[in-house]
């Protein structure tokens, strides 16, 4: 069926991962005619949902797939940690109420979930996991939203927005090679954040933004966002911040996903290219010690940085996508990594005579430890004198971006001159800003999306009919 | 097989790139039996992903979930790596090895051995009889054509010698995979096997035709499978009443054999008929495209049997039965001629990855 430009639809939505998907399927389910327009290709269609594995949410218990119960108001005093309170209390509630609605919604959408297995245990209470992970569920939400009759389209992004006084009146299109003018009475921004535009994050990072990784796909720059608060719509969120891991440093520039993460750190050093420890490796248990370096490595010369393990512990962490670099001694591995070999084994020489005896455990923050470093190492402190010696370069590798539009408990965008729009809605990563002011909490990504999404569908739907 | 100074093959060279990448990841872990026993490795030896390769039932949720799969860089194409490998397993397997290369050009292969058998039948009859044999009435009476014990001493002799050639492969294959199993593991396994568990991509269904999971392909396996097995059951009953009861064929079209043997019969013609509808409707991208012929030639053999078993049936009492007689038994002989030589043996293979999955799902654990 060839695309209908000149009907005026009910609902425009910008974007195809799960914050666009669940507010067009739910739109589409109160009848109203629904287009989904998604500027990456098909294969790339859903961005960074493309990634994920698994979505936060509160329940009773009884979900079959999880080992719960997880209360709202343990789900919530989890969220006030990780923020340190930089969060939109109202909406943060919200996102927890309704995310109790989710499994039984995804599952009538087609959407199926599978216990944790290997290596994800420890979310197995708070988190529900994709079938097939994040791209088996949006394979089913497309499913779902093309048999509602919703008009899907890729290779289809946003180039410009029509917005008179925070009011949509179209969005203009490139698709299959020519411009084309979409109209709607309503419209559902769900195009996520901007962590793929290189420029943007170089303006905040200076050249250092070269040299991150970003983890999800090339399409995610940021221009719709961006629209957005050139019409006037109110931003919420740090603009420098984003969440940003260690990652191997042989990753892809874009879309290196999941399988380019990194576990080894806690069980040995990481050094910089002056071959000197920069940081506590044995700071915090995970997932936080996860989170941290990405900004750590970020802030070393050339943004890079290497962990360093020896035999003990190789095998004690996630298998690794890219092979660990191998040499019989430190000095080998100096040379293979290409930093200084004297510097290098002094650094090993001045951790290894600083370990304390202790007895380790990994799984709890265990009594082995430094003493005396300038930079200690609080836990998990094991001598790396085990040969062969291992490492693996790290980089950082970018997530999401904070920055975003502000919105009210209707999803409906805040304008800088304090009223509300009277037709722009947004969810998602765009809007994630509102609830997760900093840091992060393992799959709110995908609950403030799902929640945010259908809440964005109903009222555009309703919108839309008056 | 014992370890070699030869290069690895490129089917295991990328089913070990492929499962170092699946192991970082483990997003398909919730979709079949293959993800958790790779979860059980940190390395991929020869025999791993020999195991790996047959314990996969080539469903393709593990393509149409991955978002590595083409055009990411990383390439991502499980089912048909694992396709291709398996394919090279039962030719590495096969006993004797002089009969490997049958598996590279399967449908040449299967067809050749087809024709040759059925013209070995026709040229048998008027050679041993006389040629109006073979256009005369014989009232439905095989043994008019064919003695009995000429029948039972050639296809006896053409089945132990499937069976050993099967047995000394399969046991090629299990000292491969370091093959391990209990009680409790085979009765889990043939429940596995039994429901084809893992054709359904961990209940999203079989998404092998397109990115609609169904059950389709199940269902038509299950016609072949148990018609399979129930014409198997019918002439063993046969040959139980021959000789222990002394009754002797034709039997009535309401005797246990016919009966069996009608409802496997029609099990066979519309498994392999449906099989091959959606074979044909597959992407080609999730299969070892240059041997689907093997897959091919073994419904068309499946088919075949049946389809002449039938037309014999109803001319038996014609002058046409002595034409049928030689194409049946001798397509009859050269499916179990082939057997050893063609995807007959998935099967079997696939039996013993479950097997070992069984048993290694109580005993291993997964590497975190
Ligand atoms: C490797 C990785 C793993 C993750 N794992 C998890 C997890 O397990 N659980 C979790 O909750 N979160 C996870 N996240 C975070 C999660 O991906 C996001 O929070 C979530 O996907 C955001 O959904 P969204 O629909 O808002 O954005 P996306 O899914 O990113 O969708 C935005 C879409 O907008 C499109 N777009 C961009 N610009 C335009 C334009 N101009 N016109 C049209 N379309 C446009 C993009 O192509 C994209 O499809 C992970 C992220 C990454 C990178
Ligand atoms: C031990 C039990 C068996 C198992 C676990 C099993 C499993 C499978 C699986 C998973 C497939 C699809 C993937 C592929 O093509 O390789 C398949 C295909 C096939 N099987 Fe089996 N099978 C078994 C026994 C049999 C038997 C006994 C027969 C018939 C005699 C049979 C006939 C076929 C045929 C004809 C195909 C090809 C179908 C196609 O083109 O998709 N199988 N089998
Ligand atoms: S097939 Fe793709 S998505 Fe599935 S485990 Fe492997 S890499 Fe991950
Ligand atoms: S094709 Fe199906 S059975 Fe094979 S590995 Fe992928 S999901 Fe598992």
């Amino acid at each position: 069926m060839p695309v209908r430009f000149d009907k005026i639809y009910d609902v425009v939505v910008a974007g195809g991962g799960n914050a666009a998907l669940c507010a067009a399927i739910t739109a589409a389910r109160a009848g109203r005619s629904v287009i989904v327009l998604e500027g990456a290709p098909a294969f790339y269609r859903g961005g960074n949902t493309r990634h994920t594995r698994n979505l936060r949410c509160a329940h009773d218990g009884t979900a079959p797939t999880m080992t719960g119960p997880y209360d709202p108001a343990e789900f919530l005093d989890d969220l006030y940690r990780v923020t340190g309170g930089e969060t939109d209390k109202a909406l943060a509630q919200l996102t927890i109420e309704r995310s109790q609605e989710l499994i039984p919604w995804m599952n009538k959408a087609g959407v199926l979930f599978q216990p944790p297995l290997g290596g994800t245990l420890s979310l197995g209470k708070t988190n529900a996991f994709f079938l097939g992970g994040g791209r088996g569920m949006l394979n089913a939400l497309y499913r779902q939203a093309e048999a509602l009759g919703v008009v899907c389209l890729s290779d289809a992004p946003v180039t410009a927005l029509a917005i008179e006084n925070g009011f949509f009146t179209s969005a203009t299109i490139q698709y299959e090679g020519l411009p084309h003018q979409v109209r709607g009475r309503t419209f559902v921004a769900a195009a996520g954040g901007f962590e793929a535009n290189i420029d943007w994050l170089r303006q905040h990072w200076g050249a250092a933004a070269d040299n991150f990784l970003i983890r999800g796909t090339p399409y995610n720059r940021g221009d719709v966002l961006k629209m957005l608060l050139a019409h006037g719509v109110k931003p919420v969120g740090d603009p420098t911040q984003m969440h940003c891991v260690g990652i191997d440093a042989r990753a892809p520039k874009f879309d290196g996903g999941i399988a380019t993460r990194l576990d080894s750190v806690v069980f040995g050093i990481m050094v910089n290219r002056a071959a000197q420890r920069f940081y506590d490796e044995g700071e915090e248990t995970w997932p936080k010690r996860y989170a941290i370096w990405g900004r750590l490595i970020a802030q070393q010369s050339e943004q890079i940085g290497y962990s360093i393990v020896d035999s003990k512990s190789i095998h004690m962490f996630m298998p690794s996508i890219f092979p660990a670099v191998q040499a019989s001694t430190i000095g080998e591995l100096a040379g293979k990594l290409q930093l200084d070999a004297a510097a290098l084994e002094k650094t090993v020489a001045d951790f290894n005579a600083a370990v304390r005896p202790g007895t380790f455990d990994h799984t709890v923050l265990d009594d082995c430890r430094t003493e005396g470093l300038a930079i200690p190492k609080s836990h998990w402190a094991r001598k790396i004198d085990a040969p062969p010696y291992y490492a693996y370069p790290l980089r950082p590798g970018i997530t999401f971006t904070y920055l975003g539009v502000r919105v009210n408990e209707e999803s409906r965008m805040v304008l800088n001159n304090g009223k509300t729009s009277g037709n722009m809605f947004a969810a998602g990563e765009i809007m994630a800003g509102n609830v997760l002011g900093k840091a992060y909490l393992a799959g709110i990504g995908m609950t403030i999306g799902a929640v945010f999404g259908r809440i964005a569908g109903e009222r555009a739907a309703k919108n839309a009919r008056n | 097989m014992p370890a070699t100074d030869l290069p690895r093959s490129a089917a295991l060279v990328e089913a070990d790139r492929l499962m170092t990448i699946c192991n970082a990841c483990r997003y398909c872990e919730g979709l079949c039996a293959v993800f958790p026993a790779m979860e059980m490795r940190r390395t991929f030896a020869d025999g791993d992903l020999n195991y790996l390769a047959n314990l996969c039932h080539q469903c393709g949720a593990c393509y149409s979930d991955c978002q590595y799969s083409r055009p990411h860089e990383f390439n991502v194409n499980v089912p048909a790596a694992l396709a291709t490998l398996r394919n090279d397993s039962y030719a590495q397997y096969a006993w004797p090895r002089a009969l490997a290369p049958a598996f590279a050009r399967n449908g040449l292969f299967i067809a050749l051995t087809a024709a040759a058998s059925v013209a070995a039948f026709i040229v048998g009859f008027v050679a041993w009889r006389d040629p109006a044999v073979l256009f005369a009435r014989h009232a439905g009476d095989f043994y008019k054509v064919m003695p009995h014990n000429a029948m039972v001493i050639l296809f006896g002799a053409v089945f132990v010698f499937a069976i050993a050639a099967l047995t000394l492969s399969l046991r090629a294959y299990w000292r491969d995979i370091n093959g391990e199993g209990d009680g409790r593991a085979v009765v889990e396994a043939t429940g596995d096997a039994a429901r084809l568990t893992y054709l359904g991509g961990g209940g999203g269904g079989c998404t092998s035709e397109n990115e609609r999971p169904s059950a389709q392909r199940r269902v038509f396996h299950h016609f072949t499978f148990y018609g399979f097995l129930l014409c198997f059951a019918a002439t063993s009953v046969a040959t139980i009443y021959h000789y222990g009861f002394g009754w002797h064929a034709p039997y009535a079209l309401t005797s246990l054999p016919v009966l069996l043997g009608i409802a496997g019969g029609l099990g066979l013609l519309i498994g392999p008929a449906g099989l091959f509808v959606l074979a044909q409707r597959r992407d080609a991208i999730l299969t070892d495209a240059p041997r689907r012929g093997m897959d091919t030639a073994f419904l068309a053999m499946l088919f075949l049997v049946s389809l002449t078993g039938f037309a014999l049936m109803a001319l038996r009492d014609t002058g046409a039965m002595g034409l049928l007689l030689a194409l049946h038994l001798g397509v009859v002989l050269a499916l179990f001629l082939s057997l050893p030589y063609g995807k007959f043996v998935h099967g079997l293979y696939r039996y013993l990855a479950l097997v070992k999955y069984a048993r290694e799902k109580r005993t291993a654990a997964f590497v975190d």
